[in-house]
């Protein structure tokens, strides 16, 4: 069914290579995200979750 | 005051402070995972919040030693998904259009600057978009994903594989995406919606 050069076979190839350069695109996005700063909000927060536990904690 | 706590007397290997530092650690990565959700960085990282909150009151649930951040990323997609149905009660509206539609008027301003891939991940199914991003950027494996999406290890892995399909011939076969003509008006959207049906079947483009 497939001989050597089916271009199908190119086709595929080419669709690989393809997916290999989307993936690092999605992985740049991601780690562009992750490498930020974590904004001040987040820190606001898990003070105040610190702050509510203490409390509770018996 | 300090926001330190010692909270001592815990009956498990983890305490509290562990947790605590744990979860700062991996915030990074929460806040990665709600962008590439909800698209929007505002919304996202009010959705990350509010998983850190969730997350928190839910601790004790936690088993020590497990994936804390498969656990987490399950937290903030149950959320996600919670909070879109309680915005869809509130505001009636079509399911399927609000799935075909790339995203609001707010996403499309962020979305002007944008990469092709990131407004061509807006196009996908939000299942097929976590999926992508779970495995494909977040390093986790397809178990993971599965357990973080509810579903088989099948069904996240078929996911994936259509994911990046799709997202090729949305890149290949769209200049809608390109920032001459970006998916604004209904128009553009209908337009990519109607290249994303050709692709349902199979990949059989030429062009």
């Amino acid at each position: 069914m497939a001989n050597e050069d089916n271009p199908e076979r190119e086709n595929a190839r080419a669709i690989r290579a393809r997916q290999r350069a989307i993936g690092r695109e999605l992985r740049r996005m991601y780690d562009n995200v992750a490498q930020e700063d974590v904004p001040s909000e987040f820190l606001d927060l898990l003070k105040k979750i610190d702050e509510s536990s203490a409390k509770k904690v018996t | 005051m300090r926001p330190e706590t010692h909270t001592s007397q815990i009956g498990r290997s983890e305490t509290p402070d562990d947790f605590r530092s744990e979860l700062l650690a991996l915030i990074p990565f929460l806040r990665a995972f709600a962008r590439s959700l909800c698209g929007n960085p505002e919304t996202a990282d009010d959705l990350a919040q509010e998983t850190l909150v969730k997350a928190w009151q839910s601790r004790d649930t936690f088993i020590p030693g497990t994936n804390l951040k498969a656990w987490l990323f399950t937290i903030l997609r149950n959320q996600f998904y919670s909070d879109r149905r309680r915005s869809w009660r509130q505001a009636p509206w079509d399911q399927e259009s609000a799935e075909r539609i790339p995203g609001t008027r707010e996403d499309q301003t962020w979305a002007a600057e944008l990469s092709d891939t990131a407004r061509a991940l807006r196009c996908l199914s939000d299942e097929q978009r976590e999926a992508l991003i779970l495995v494909g950027a977040g390093g986790f494996s397809y178990e993971d994903a599965a357990a973080i999406c509810h579903c088989a290890v099948g069904t996240v892995k078929s996911r994936v594989a259509r994911a990046r399909r799709a997202l090729i011939n949305i890149l290949d076969g769209d200049d809608t995406l390109g920032s001459a003509q970006r998916p604004a008006e209904g128009e553009a959207a209908k337009e990519i919606m109607s290249q994303l049906d050709d692709l349902m079947p199979g990949p059989k483009r030429d062009r």
